[in-house]
This record gives C-alpha cells, sequence and structure tokens, in this order.
C-alpha cells in the first residue's frame, strides 16, 4: 500500500491529509458518534436533558409493526428494483452486443437515464400515472382498470419500483456490456461451430463467465435500492399510502424530521450504519479478489 | 461479437427491432415530459394529453425560467451549478492531496489515517441524515454554499481511486526527480498532475452528475427559496393536497435540471464510461 521509495518530510504528510481528515471527522464521525449517543438516550418532553435508557430505544424499535414492516417494505423494494432492472440491462445488453453497425448509437441511447436525478425520474413517473390526467392511467381506464396509487398500496409500490429500476437500467446496461465485450469471441465462435445454439451458448458460457459482473451489480443494485431512492420514494409518495412505499432510509428521515422523535431515528441511523458495514464488507472482499485476479 | 456468430437476415432484424422498442419504452417518459412542456395547462387537465408538440414551448420556458414558482428557474440552476461545481472541485483537491500522502510517504499515525477515510467509503449522508444536519446547523452553515457543498466532500471513492492510480506509477520516476533535486511538491505539480489528467476529468464528469442530482441533504438545509437547487426545487413546485400547478411549466422545469448532467454524460461519453468503471473499481 505504499512506495518502496518516499519522500522524507516531517510534516508535509499531515499538512495534505489534513483537510480530508477534518471534514471526515467534522461531517462523519461526529454525527455518527451523535446518532450512536442520541441512540442510548430519550430527551425528556422538555428537551431539557437525556435520560439514559440504554438500549430501549432499539427494544422499542424492534417492537414497533411499523418499523418491522418497512424492514418487509424495503426487502420487497430492492428485490423488485435489482430483478427488474438487471434483467433488463442484462437483455439489452445481449442484443447490443450482438448487433455491429449502430452499436455506439444503440449505447449512446441507452445511457443518458444515468444522468437523470433519482428525484427527476420520480417527477417524470409521477406525471406519467398522475391518476387524474397521466396519460397512463386514462389508457388502463379505457380497458377497465381504475389505477390510482395515491390510494392503493400495490399500486404505490409498483410506481417507485419502476421509476426506481427505470434509472437504474443504463447503469447496469454499461457494466453487462462491458462484461459481454471482454468475453473472448474465440470461445464462442468454437460453440457455434459445434452446433450449440444460441440460448444454449448463453446459459453455458456467456453467463458464467459473467458471474463476477453479475455478482457486483448486485451488490451495487441493492445499496442503490437501499440508499439512493429517496428522491424516487419523496416525490411518488412520500412512503405512503399507510407507509406501503416507506423503506428504512424514508422513515429516518420521515421519524427525525416530519416525526422528531430522535431517540428512534438515531437507533435506526445505528442500524442502516451497521447494514452498509456489512456491505461494504462484502464489496471490499470482491474487490480485492477482482483486484488480484 | 465476432461477425461470424451474428445472425443474418432475419434474426439480425429481429435484434434491432427488439434493441428500438426498448430504447422507445426507455425514452417514453422524457419524450412526454418534453410534449407537456410545450403544451397548456388547458391541454394537460382534460386527459388524454396530445402526443404531439405545441406551440407553448417558447412561453412555458420563458415563464419557468423568468418566474417558476417560489424561486425562478434561473437562480435554482445556478445554485445547482454552483453546489456541483464545488463539490466535485472539492471532492477531487482533498482526495488528491491525501493520496499523495498515503502513497508518498511514511509517517506516524498513517494506517489510522488511512482507515478513517476508508470508514467512509459508500456512506451516503441520507443515513446519518438527522445528525449531520444538526452538526452543520450548529456550525451556522445553513442556506448557505458551504453547508451545501462541504458535507459531501467527505467521501473516501476519489481518494481510492487516486490511491490506485498512484501505485501503478513507476518507481523510478520519483528516484529520478530526487536525483535532479526535485522535492516532493514539484514532483506532485509537475509529475503527478499531468499523469492523472485523463484520470481526473474522468472522476470529474462522474463528481459532478453526482454533486448536480444531490436532492434530500439540499431539501433540508436550504430553507430560504432564493438558495434551493433545480433538483430539491422541482419537487416544492409539485401540487400538495387539492391545489392546482402548472404542469407545463413543472415539466419545463423537470427537462431543464436535467439538460446538464444529460449533456455532459453524452458529450464526454468516453470520459463517463471511464470514469464510471473505475470509480467503481
Amino acid at each position: 500500500m505504499e512506495k518502496r521509495v518516499t519522500f522524507n518530510n516531517r510534516w508535509l504528510p499531515y499538512l495534505l491529509i489534513a483537510p480530508q481528515i477534518f471534514i471526515t471527522v467534522v461531517f462523519f464521525f461526529w454525527p455518527a458518534g451523535q446518532a450512536i449517543y442520541q441512540s442510548v438516550f430519550i430527551p425528556d418532553p422538555f428537551g431539557l436533558k437525556n435520560q439514559f435508557v440504554g438500549f430501549d430505544n432499539f427494544i422499542f424499535l424492534f417492537s414497533d409493526q411499523y418499523y418491522r414492516s418497512s424492514f418487509i417494505t424495503t426487502a420487497v423494494f430492492s428485490t423488485l428494483v435489482t430483478a427488474i432492472s438487471m434483467s433488463l440491462s442484462l437483455w439489452l445488453a445481449v442484443l447490443a452486443d450482438r448487433v455491429i453497425k449502430g452499436a455506439d448509437a444503440y449505447r449512446t441511447l441507452l445511457i443518458w437515464p444515468y444522468a437523470v436525478a433519482p428525484a427527476i425520474a420520480g417527477v417524470l413517473w409521477l406525471f406519467l400515472f398522475n391518476p387524474s390526467i397521466g396519460i397512463l392511467p386514462w389508457y388502463l381506464a379505457h380497458m377497465g382498470y381504475h389505477w390510482n396509487h395515491t390510494l392503493n398500496g400495490g399500486e404505490a409500490m409498483s410506481l417507485v419500483v419502476i421509476a426506481s429500476a427505470w434509472k437504474q437500467i443504463s447503469y447496469n446496461f454499461l457494466f453487462f456490456l462491458a462484461g459481454l465485450q471482454s468475453i473472448p469471441p474465440s470461445i464462442i465462435e468454437a460453440a457455434a461451430l459445434d452446433g450449440a445454439s444460441f440460448w444454449k451458448r448463453f446459459w453455458t458460457i456467456v453467463f458464467p463467465l459473467l458471474s463476477p459482473t453479475t455478482f457486483f451489480l448486485l451488490v451495487m443494485n441493492l445499496v442503490y435500492a437501499f440508499f439512493e431512492t429517496f428522491g424516487v420514494i419523496h416525490t411518488i409518495t412520500a412512503g405512503g399510502p399507510q407507509q406501503s412505499t416507506t423503506i428504512l432510509v424514508y422513515k429516518v428521515f420521515a421519524d427525525g424530521f416530519v416525526g422528531q422523535d430522535l431517540g428512534s431515528s438515531a437507533a435506526q441511523s445505528v442500524i442502516l450504519l451497521l447494514v452498509v458495514g456489512v456491505l461494504t464488507v462484502i464489496q471490499f472482499r470482491f474487490i480485492e479478489r477482482r483486484v488480484h485476479y | 461479437m465476432a461477425a461470424m456468430v451474428e445472425k443474418k437476415g432475419v434474426g439480425r432484424w429481429l435484434t434491432h427491432g427488439a434493441l428500438i422498442i426498448g430504447i422507445c419504452i426507455i425514452c417514453f417518459p422524457i419524450y412526454v415530459a418534453f410534449i407537456a412542456s410545450t403544451v397548456t395547462q388547458a391541454d394537460l387537465i382534460s386527459p388524454p394529453m396530445p402526443l404531439v408538440p405545441g406551440g407553448h414551448f417558447i412561453d412555458n420556458y420563458r415563464e419557468a425560467l423568468l418566474s417558476g414558482m417560489s424561486a425562478p428557474v434561473w437562480r435554482m440552476l445556478l445554485n445547482s451549478l454552483i453546489m456541483a461545481l464545488g463539490i466535485t472541485i472539492g471532492k477531487i483537491a482533498i482526495s488528491i492531496i491525501s493520496a499523495y500522502a498515503i502513497v508518498y510517504f511514511r509517517f506516524p499515525l498513517k494506517n489510522l489515517a488511512f482507515w478513517l477515510i476508508f470508514l467512509t467509503l459508500m456512506l451516503p449522508v441520507e443515513v446519518r441524515i438527522v445528525p449531520t444536519y444538526e452538526v452543520v446547523a450548529g456550525l451556522g452553515l445553513l442556506n448557505s454554499y458551504s453547508g451545501l457543498i462541504l458535507p459531501l466532500i467527505a467521501s473516501a471513492t476519489a481518494t481510492f481511486l487516486f490511491r490506485q492510480l498512484f501505485l501503478t506509477i513507476p518507481d523510478e520516476l520519483v528516484e529520478a526527480a530526487r536525483i535532479d533535486g526535485a522535492g516532493p511538491m514539484r514532483f506532485f505539480v509537475d509529475v503527478l498532475l499531468p499523469m492523472s489528467r485523463t484520470n481526473i476529468a474522468a472522476l470529474f464528469v462522474i463528481l459532478f452528475i453526482y454533486g448536480w442530482n444531490q436532492y434530500l441533504w439540499p431539501l433540508l438545509i436550504t430553507t430560504d427559496p432564493s438558495m434551493n437547487t433545480i433538483v430539491m426545487g422541482l419537487k416544492q413546485m409539485l401540487p400538495s393536497g387539492d391545489q392546482t400547478v402548472e404542469w407545463p411549466v413543472i415539466m419545463a422545469t423537470a427537462l431543464l435540471a436535467m439538460v446538464p448532467p444529460v449533456a455532459v454524460v453524452l458529450f464526454m461519453q468516453k470520459l463517463f464510461v471511464k470514469g464510471l468503471v473505475e470509480s467503481e473499481k
């Protein structure tokens, strides 16, 4: 992790590293410490002093039916977003990998949603599915289905899943396409000469060779669905109806800023810190493997 | 893939056809938003809305840019630009020098510093949102550009990337620099910076998009409409309850909000792909 040849200087390295350490301590470790501290206290009703309560906030949290159902909501939401987004992107990447003429044009047309903010993706899909003026509910009504995601929890979940998966397609597509293009053509050609059909080649050769990319994307998509979809949820449903789309990250915000329940929100932050820690370790293991081949 | 395996005739047309259908579905929300930004409110509130552009493009965009709703959109675009550039430049600057310190120097407490930085890897601000807000409020940084920018430049990703890059640079260059009598800062400016140029550019593209698209943080800390950024300002325009809103102006704002980052992706596609693939490694 360091060079064999280094510079000797007593104070320069500290000066160079100071800005990053300063920012990290002030805006990361201090708040994270506050979260841990607050998670074991309850402020008294007048906000004058804190009372130490040990793990009571956590115990209370896990006995709260809404918090437990938020775990299930998060699991359903992230599984759907990951599965839908990854399978569509893999399908598009396999197609784009097959064409020779126009491959660049297709890539250009498929990668731009990456640049759209989750909150803007939310607004676009909200407009399409707006129960009173949206164009898709109008067509659905003509087919006999009355769409209203502001009342129906299942529809609300479908809408936030669609908007979140849509935004993530470009990202997955780029990595799948790069993965496909790094497979040596000679292997595919040999299989083709042996008479293996396209699907046979795909499942027996291409898909196994893509597995490092697939695993990497699986972790990245879960991280995306857990943490970065806040904007989609906040713009489309605000966690509703009846908390049916309140994922964990949204609940930290809703309980802390809207509900002003700081002890509970801090305990939730600590739990999410643990989740991130686990995902980071998985990711790190994977990075090490990939770097060393 | 090899031309040999490529299907001829019908198969090839099916592939192109399927790709085009996929692209149409993916582009559909933007197309509808664009149409909505060129018609009048009256055209939209009696469904189905038209699917060909109307004649009010200039009116709607002028209204959005100059008056908006709580703040004119040009002001929010400017705030977003300052925030995105601040985050991008800040992140690159502090991480390139800290990576330089970690790779090219030996000093006590180096391992501690290394782990302090790398513990922040992948930790989104959403997770520690309430205490971070309290810290920033305590420092008196609400409704300021510093408050928008500083908490978001604490991230290990860029440091990690520069560290990887520096580790691939041959040791002979340092030896040569030392023999020539160049000090550490001279080596950094004359050798390392020029060698990192493409990586800096690629990272710039990724971080600009990241900074521009921030949502929750600006939503919390900018209560003054003149400090709102465009992505969160768009949400403020949405109707709450039964109030009616000018959908064409909202859709024009949505398109204006995505033009800068989308343009960056499209015009700097090579750098974008390089930055994306490398920053995730």
